[in-house]
């Protein structure tokens, strides 16, 4: 444990702050809608060039032709790089220096393993001559049949799934205990690929400065993917600068280095002119990874009182065909449910897609729709109220290890939610209720549970002469609200206002943020904030009662507490002075501290810690039509302390409205022939608009978590999506009567049932 | 970039000049034309941009009562334009179920008439696609076909029409006025489109230079003011384009239908103009049975062209229920959710 942990947990100096816990508006919202935040793309050094890729059109073989000359010639076009050409990396992009460096391509040799694969390059005067150019190289290709679907090859089992977790985990005798079971239901739940589909496009703009590489470009990750450039360039670190002050959405497909940025960097190498590269919207389902598609078999046993003896969780996923990431869609059957056998089970088939690879709840989302589902199906079984039927099921310790949770208030977010929604009123059977227009109308639900991570995270806070503050990490805003969020923390660990306190992030100069996923940059980022502030306080503290002068001389041993930009003894709050006075007599321009934080790995030996949630959903259908409208939406989340609950609030909303769109919406409908993906736009690969989103309400219920990390922080960016899946799903069956297990639902499926 | 001749007449005498080049194409809002450029989809030598002939952007009540929209008239202006929402309500409704706000804003009459197919076959370059290279072959046959037609298709192409606007036009008698290098005619909008037959690359009667200048509507489709819906199954509420629609207006007579008009969307290369039912539903008893014999008439050559056989059920429930809801009356005001089966939800309802 670090010692400024130790200080921040068990203080002998207390900071007193208030700007935790406010709903601030976000301090960059007025910068983003007057047009004045630049994203990457937005910078246009002086000389800057275009380029532009071109994309592989087969799923599987070799380019055998590009028509270089004729894309050289169109006027504007500066250069062509291609596999023959382009300048050598220090490092094989096919390589696996550690578990998080993904193999990509960088026109390391004329295979081609998906459509849209980057093939060549093309650097031109202008973006439009540059498209040209890369239209003129009229590829030629040899190809062999792709393999697409996912019974597309021989399925195995995976070395390890997710982050490595185990691709088969066993906890008790499932088997018996599915024999033994007086009810059983076998179902299984199929989802389709999935994109990140953020506003933004993948952009990078490269300028290389004699050794030195200076880069904008949206990331979730600056230290990790400098580190990675660093590697692949043989350079150092040092000498890469990254900015990514925005992200006009990440969710997972900005958290790692890509291929078309290395191209990006590469092009702006060969010209020895600033390159800016921006992958087109139909380029961006290929090479920056998805979605993995699942098909999920749950076999679930209960006694005939609705108690689960046993579940097992079987999921079939997709991987490319040069890259191991699989999904982990059956990992949280072990931490959800109280069944004394668990297990889940994988297996995997090779596609010739791109990698599949973090999308927004990686594991959990496609997880959750198939297993609140099937809990939907066995609590119909067992001819009990769903809601009735999981809280019979609560889990008082984690079920498949047997951990305490460090905190979970499930049981709350049940009743709170139920009761806004007004859930005890529901009809047991399904299409019991209708509307006075006649339309079906059901409701369901869903848990909610994401995992409450920290990452490894540093900062700097600093007290300047006049009092006032300045804090740094490099955090990234996805658009969630980090500015906002890592502010508000900066200035109560100063004990200062916020109007007092610069907060700095955004750039790969800056202590090491870690990655904004898993739902843990708050806690990542949060932390080390607090812990900054905590060392520079007590360096103050230091200074003033080790100096007589001071009206907090000798108060060492009681302690003083930091408020407002004063340092108050603690015994007599009547003495103190200001940070300002303190600097000044000591002759100081500022004083510095760092922070630090890392999970505690003895309090994730002793607790499970996860977030959870309940959301309640209510949906028409037009019983004739199939078409299906979501009209109220309640979700009821724990996730410990709320830094910001206005922001917490819109990642909330913003989570459940995703869980809609996996439910009804979102498809990356895929030709199993050529591999292309047919649906590759915003027009058409579907995600909800204002029409589907109904009126939705989300809050918090009051958790506190003393061991998950010193704030208390467990993270929302993810959980909101699950259960949301499910409940909507669950809403669709009840309205219906019948069950669609095929995601998203269609209105085929629904006109096929007589919906 | 692609170097085309990019000009901007005056007047439409100019244009017609203009167009005469090979490859030339009209250009108005480009919210289709532009995008399959982009796309390679379409790579055309001229843009005539006929923007600004500002003589094509006036709807006028002629002596008859027909009303004649100008070719250039915006989607949205038309569909807000009081009078003709109140004289048209179907087609108001059907304009204003197309895509989204702001390409409505954009989007002009003739564009939407003559806006291309949405199969996703034809838009992916790399696939075999008759319509878009005469003979090499349709991908969407054996491919990813849940939302192409039912209707009048053919071995060479089995797309569908995408536009809203054009099945009440169709049902309404709609005529489409035509300026071309051999001067001015005019057709029934039902016979602008063509079936793909072996010559799906054909898609309207239009020969090259021909620009269609403005579309009229009968004073005899005010008959069916009081009794007209345009009704949309997609697969969100907002913003995407029909599995199924249909448009249909009645003249109620003592309870009894003395006229009928039906048309469908999404089911055929062309708005589907669905006479026999009408016939059948002249005379009758405005009921659920001679609604649903009027479905079964209108879909008795319907035909699964591949993982589609549900649009039939589909469609035949649809005709069933925009009958209903043309006989319930025109609602007095424009839906929430205009031609959503839930625009009759109060409470729930948002801007489309």
């Amino acid at each position: 444990m670090t010692p400024e942990l130790n200080l921040s947990r068990d203080p002998a100096h207390i900071r007193h702050g208030s700007n935790i816990g406010q709903p601030l508006s976000r301090v960059d919202g007025l910068a983003k809608v007057t047009g004045r935040a630049t994203y990457a793309a937005d910078n246009n050094p002086p000389g800057l060039l275009y380029a532009v890729l071109a994309v592989s059109s087969i799923a599987r073989g070799r380019v055998t032709a590009l028509d270089v000359d004729a894309a050289k010639a169109h006027p504007g076009v500066v250069e062509v790089m291609t596999q023959a050409n382009r300048p050598p990396l220090h490092a094989d992009p096919d390589g696996k220096p550690n578990p998080f460096a993904f193999r990509f391509e960088a026109l390391q040799n004329d295979r081609v393993r998906y459509a849209n694969q980057p093939i060549a390059v093309v650097i031109a005067e202008s973006l439009e001559a540059a498209t040209e150019g890369a239209a003129l190289l009229a590829p030629r290709y040899e190809a062999e049949p792709a393999r697409i679907g996912l019974d597309a090859d021989a399925a195995y089992v995976p070395p390890a799934v997710g982050m490595g977790s185990p691709a088969e985990e066993r906890h008790g005798d499932v088997e018996a205990a599915l024999a033994g079971s007086d009810r059983q239901i076998t179902a299984v739940y199929e989802t389709p690929p999935h994109y990140h589909n953020a506003m933004e496009p993948h952009a990078i703009v490269a300028e290389w400065q004699g050794d030195r590489l200076v880069i904008d470009t949206p990331t979730q990750g600056l230290v990790m993917m400098r580190a990675r450039l660093a590697e692949l360039f043989g350079i150092a670190p040092e000498n890469i600068l990254i900015r990514s002050p925005y992200l006009g959405g990440g969710f997972g497909g900005k958290g790692l280095m890509a291929g078309p940025q290395v191209l990006g960097i590469l092009a702006a190498k060969m010209v020895g002119r600033p390159v800016k590269l921006v992958a087109r919207r139909e380029q961006l389902y290929g090479p920056f990874g998805h979605r993995s598609p699942t098909r999920q078999t749950l076999r679930l046993g209960a006694n005939a009182a609705g108690q689960l003896a046993g579940i097992h969780h079987h999921a079939r996923i997709a991987t490319s065909s040069f890259e191991d990431f699989y999904e982990s869609a059956a990992h949280l059957t072990h931490t959800l449910y109280a069944a004394p056998a668990i297990a889940t089970t994988y297996d995997a088939v090779r596609m010739d897609t791109g990698t599949p690879l973090f999308v927004r709840a990686p594991g959990i989302a496609p997880g959750s729709i198939a297993l609140e589902s099937a809990v939907d199906e066995m609590a119909a079984a067992c001819g009990l109220d769903p809601l009735a039927f999981r809280v019979k099921n609560y889990a008082e310790v984690e079920p498949s290890t047997g951990k305490p949770f460090s905190s979970k208030a499930l049981r709350e977010c049940y009743t709170q939610g139920a009761e806004r929604f007004g859930w005890w009123d529901r009809p047991l059977k399904p299409r019991m209720m209708r509307d006075k227009d006649g339309f079906l109308v059901g409701w369901g639900m869903g848990t909610a549970t994401f995992h409450a991570l920290m990452f490894a995270g540093q900062a700097r806070a600093v007290i300047r002469r006049d009092g006032s503050g300045v804090v740094e990490s490099g955090a990234h805003d996805m658009g969630q609200g980090a500015w906002t969020a890592f502010a508000q923390i900066a200035a109560d660990s100063l004990a200062l206002e916020r109007d007092q306190v610069t907060f700095r992030a955004g750039t790969s100069d800056l202590p090491d943020a870690g990655i904004a996923g898993g739902s843990a940059h708050t806690a990542t980022v949060g932390t080390p904030i607090h812990n900054a502030g905590a060392a520079v306080i007590a360096k103050l503290a230091e200074l003033a009662t080790s100096d007589q002068r001071s009206p907090l001389f000798g108060a060492g041993n009681a302690g003083v507490i930091a408020r407002s930009g004063r340092l108050l003894r603690r015994d007599d709050e009547g003495r103190g002075e200001s940070y300002a006075d303190i600097l000044a007599r000591a002759g100081l321009d500022q004083v510095e501290g760092s922070g630090s934080g890392m999970p505690d790995p003895a309090a994730n030996e002793q607790y499970a810690m996860h977030s959870h949630g309940a959301v309640f959903a209510e949906v028409k259908v037009d019983p004739d039509l199939g078409q299906v409208r979501v009209t109220r939406m309640v979700g009821a989340f724990a996730a410990g302390r709320i830094i910001n609950p206005k922001l917490v609030k819109s990642q909330l909303i913003g989570g459940m409205i995703w869980g809609i769109s996996l439910a009804l919406h979102e498809e990356a409908v895929t030709d199993p022939r050529s591999g292309r993906i047919m649906n590759a736009n915003l027009g058409e690969y579907h995600v909800p608009v204002n029409a589907d989103v109904p009126a939705i309400e989300a809050f918090t219920v009051e958790e506190h978590d003393p061991f998950v990390n010193p704030l208390g922080i467990k993270g929302v960016g993810e959980i909101g999506i699950t259960g949301s899946a499910g409940a909507v799903a669950n809403a669709v069956a009840h309205a219906t009567g019948f069950r669609v297990r095929r995601f998203p639902v269609r209105i085929s499926d629904l006109v096929r049932a007589g919906a | 970039m692609n170097r085309f001749d990019y000009v901007k007449p005056a007047t439409v005498a100019e244009a017609i000049a203009a167009a005469a080049a090979p490859g030339a194409a009209y250009l108005a809002s480009g919210t289709n034309l532009l995008d399959l450029m982009k796309g390679n989809v379409v790579r055309p030598a001229r843009l005539v941009d006929i923007t600004g002939l500002k003589e094509l952007t006036r709807i006028e009540t002629s002596g008859n009562g027909d009303v004649r929209i100008g070719a250039l008239v915006r989607n949205a202006d038309l569909a807000y334009d009081a009078s003709f929402a109140k004289d048209f309500p179907a087609v108001a409704e059907a304009l204003l179920s197309g895509a989204s706000a702001q390409l409505r804003n954009a989007a002009t009459v003739g564009g939407n008439l003559l806006q291309r197919t949405r199969c996703a076959y034809f838009y992916d370059t790399a696939s075999a696609c008759n319509k878009r290279t005469a003979g090499s072959g349709c991908d969407a046959r054996d491919g990813e076909n849940s939302q192409h037609a039912v209707l009048g298709w053919s071995e060479a192409c089995i797309a569908t029409n995408p536009s809203d606007f054009c099945v009440p036009l169709t049902a309404f008698d709609a005529i489409v006025e035509i300026e071309g290098p051999a001067g001015r005619r005019e057709v029934s909008l039902d016979a602008l489109h063509l079936l793909p037959g072996r010559t799906p690359e054909r898609e309207t009667v239009l020969v090259p230079g021909e620009m269609i200048v403005a579309v009229r509507l009968p004073a005899a489709a005010r008959a069916f003011a009081g009794h007209a819906r345009y009704l949309k199954v997609r697969e969100r509420n907002s913003y995407a384009f029909a599995v199924v629609s249909t448009a249909a207006g009645l003249v109620i007579e003592n309870g009894s239908i003395r006229e009928a008009r039906l048309a469908l969307g999404g089911v055929a290369a062309k708005p589907w103009r669905a006479r026999e039912a009408e016939t059948l539903l002249a005379g009758q008893a405005a009921d659920a049975r001679a609604f649903e014999r009027a479905a079964d008439a209108a879909l008795r050559d319907a035909k699964p062209s591949g993982d589609n056989a549900y649009k039939i059920p589909l469609a035949r429930q649809l005709i069933v229920r925009a009958l209903q809801a043309a006989m319930q009356g025109t609602p007095a005001r424009m839906p929430a959710l205009p031609a959503s089966p839930f625009s009759s939800v109060p409470g729930v309802l948002h801007d489309a």
